[in-house]
């Protein structure tokens, strides 16, 4: 089965009980909305007791921009609205950037992990926002995770969010994964391996 | 315990499964598909044992589902706006022939204007069938629920189809932690369904033959007898639940921080969670308001209306609209309180459409209430 299953562990200790919203940005086809379930599914393994992940309500187009959101809080969530103002916005296509406002309504302590071969430098509101950077595209090229010929970066850029959110692992992650595709353990490995590049790989400005 | 982080459609799916219908009838629906696709799954994996009937429309899911729960199987089946509205016939009949068949709706706008988010529009325009109608706020409610629904439509002074209604997109495709019960807590709260009658062909009966106006006055008379006493069953069923699974989300109502209120929110589905944070805000600015989430609209909480009513001013929000009238929910708690001749009701339409309507919405609608600067009922956040 598709859906993620595993037995709570008790007793985590959770840094912050408050509330941390992501915003995911990529085209439609590259997995904004897994990520962000594999990312809450961490979360909640971490001892988050409060999760939520979910699409833009609304249709998707294969190439299109999409969003997904997740939300991560020590306390059971009772918001049921969208994210208007995230705490990190996560862009796995850079080029959605030419066209979208990727930082709008991020708060001004808000963090941004951009998959792309540049420097956290290079971006501009690099002296606003903390940013982080990772070739995902890169590492998802390397470990060969492929649909259609196309290299598919929202595993890879996963392991990348531990360096800037102390809420969840990357041991949890990789153990999302992992529940994930409990059927196809190749590709479940492979997975795992891209998020370990990936954060060893991210740069972060500060 | 297990959790099940997943999507309010699977987590309906997976209750679903659990309680193992005989029976499965259903046309896929945005945005239900992820649903009834689920339990395809599941009849892949050899996990679901029953039958999965796929029809040709809702009103042929419905039929079927009538057919299999009258030949006393148990039955599920799911649905969403346009489906639920073909259904309608049927769904009369499901509820005269007795038939405690459980259903998800997922509410979702009746077009056009072609639109797949949410409002209740659908599942309100069919509160006269006979159906008990339940909304959900959360995954876990929805895990819940659909056990407890089961268990309440079978009951031998209920047998009554029940609509368990969980919001589009912002339920049915939001991913939540459940606890998910076990398989043998959910086989021994439920127990096999012992249909009281049933089409059998080594006992032939007839049933939904022609009958004169005293027998047919006395099959509606039934039915509401049925749907009284499930005031006092919904309440007791998830209080049991709540013994064996240690979650409960309220009877009728689900109350939140009423003590010392002088003035009570009322709102459904999706809106009666994110409610909570408003509270939580008006109470920090100081004033004394609590939340009343209306979990089950048929039968109507008349009594437990009445009795926040003498304690407090009422606010209603309803995500749905009687046209040439107003929205259900207010219009049902005035007329619930026609004699409280001191309590204030005011109502707000909202989120139409699936026009968001955040925590910071709700604050305002209060404020504005408690003000009393607003209409009787005002269309909330209609952009000019």
């Amino acid at each position: 089965m598709g859906h993620l299953h595993f037995e709570f562990r008790e007793g985590i200790i959770v840094s912050s009980k408050s509330l941390v919203e992501i915003c995911f940005h990529g085209r439609g086809g590259q997995g904004a909305v897994t990520a962000a379930n594999l990312l809450a599914s961490a979360a909640l393994q971490d001892g988050n007791k409060g999760v939520q992940a979910f699409p833009f309500f609304g249709a998707e187009r294969r190439g299109a921009p999409v969003r997904a959101f997740a939300r991560i809080s020590g306390d059971e969530i009772h918001l049921r609205s969208e994210v208007y103002n995230p705490d990190i916005v996560i862009v796995l296509d850079e080029s959605i950037m030419e066209i979208v406002d990727v930082l709008k309504g991020l708060k001004p302590s808000g963090k941004v992990l951009i998959n792309t071969r540049k420097k956290p430098q290079d971006f501009e509101f690099s002296k606003q926002y903390t940013v982080a950077t990772v070739d995902a595209t890169g590492i998802a090229l390397k470990y060969d995770i492929l649909v259609g010929g196309i290299p598919v970066v929202n595993t890879p850029i996963l392991g990348s969010v531990p360096k800037i959110l102390n809420r969840v692992t990357l041991k949890s992650i990789q153990q999302a994964i992992n529940s994930k595709w409990t059927t196809k353990k190749e590709l479940s490995d492979r997975n795992i391996k891209a998020t370990q590049d990936a954060y060893d790989q991210t740069e972060v400005s500060f | 315990m297990t959790i099940m982080m997943d999507t309010g459609n699977r987590i309906a799916a997976k209750a679903a499964v659990m309680a193992r219908p005989e029976v499965v009838a259903a046309y896929p629906i945005t945005p239900q598909t992820t649903l009834v696709e689920a339990i395809a799954e599941y009849v892949a994996h050899g996990e679901f044992k029953g039958e999965y009937i796929c029809v040709e429309s809702e009103h042929s899911a419905m039929s079927a589902c009538i057919g299999a729960s009258a030949a006393g199987s148990r039955t599920f089946t799911a649905t969403s706006s346009h489906g639920l509205l073909l259904m309608h016939e049927m769904l009369h009949w499901a509820a005269l022939a007795r038939l405690p068949i459980v259903m998800c709706n997922i509410n979702r706008v009746i077009g056009p204007g072609w639109n797949i988010w949410v409002d209740e529009n659908d599942s309100i325009s069919q509160r006269d069938t006979g159906w008990i109608q339940i909304y959900c706020s959360s995954n876990q409610e929805i895990f819940d629920t659909v056990i407890q629904a089961f268990k309440l439509a079978e009951h031998q002074k209920i047998i009554l189809p029940v609509m368990v209604n969980l919001n589009a997109f912002i339920l049915s495709h939001t991913s939540m932690p459940a606890d998910i019960a076990s398989q043998q807590t959910i086989d021994d709260f439920l127990g096999r369904y012992i249909p009281h009658w049933k089409l059998d062909i080594d006992n032939p009966t007839t049933f939904g033959n022609i009958i004169g106006p005293a027998y047919y006055y006395k099959i509606r008379r039934a039915m509401q007898e049925a749907q009284m006493h499930a005031k006092h069953l919904i309440p007791q069923i998830a209080k049991d639940w709540k013994k064996t699974s240690g979650y409960y989300h309220g009877g009728l109502l689900e109350y939140y921080k009423c003590e010392d209120a002088e003035h009570i929110l009322l709102s459904m589905g999706a809106i009666g969670a994110e409610s909570k944070i408003a509270i939580d805000e008006l109470q920090k600015a100081g004033q004394k308001i609590g939340l009343a989430r209306v979990r089950v609209i048929r039968p109507f909480p008349t009594e437990e209306i009445r009795k926040i009513g003498k304690q407090a001013d009422l606010i209603v929000i309803d995500r749905n609209i009687s046209v040439g009238l107003e929205g259900v929910l207010f219009n049902e708690v005035k007329a619930a309180l026609f004699d409280e001749s001191g309590t204030k009701v005011t109502g707000f339409i909202a989120g139409l459409g699936g026009k968001d309507v955040t925590y910071k919405d709700i604050e305002d609608m209060c404020q504005k209430a408690i003000q009393g600067k607003t209409k009787e009922q005002t269309w909330y956040g209609m952009e000019e």
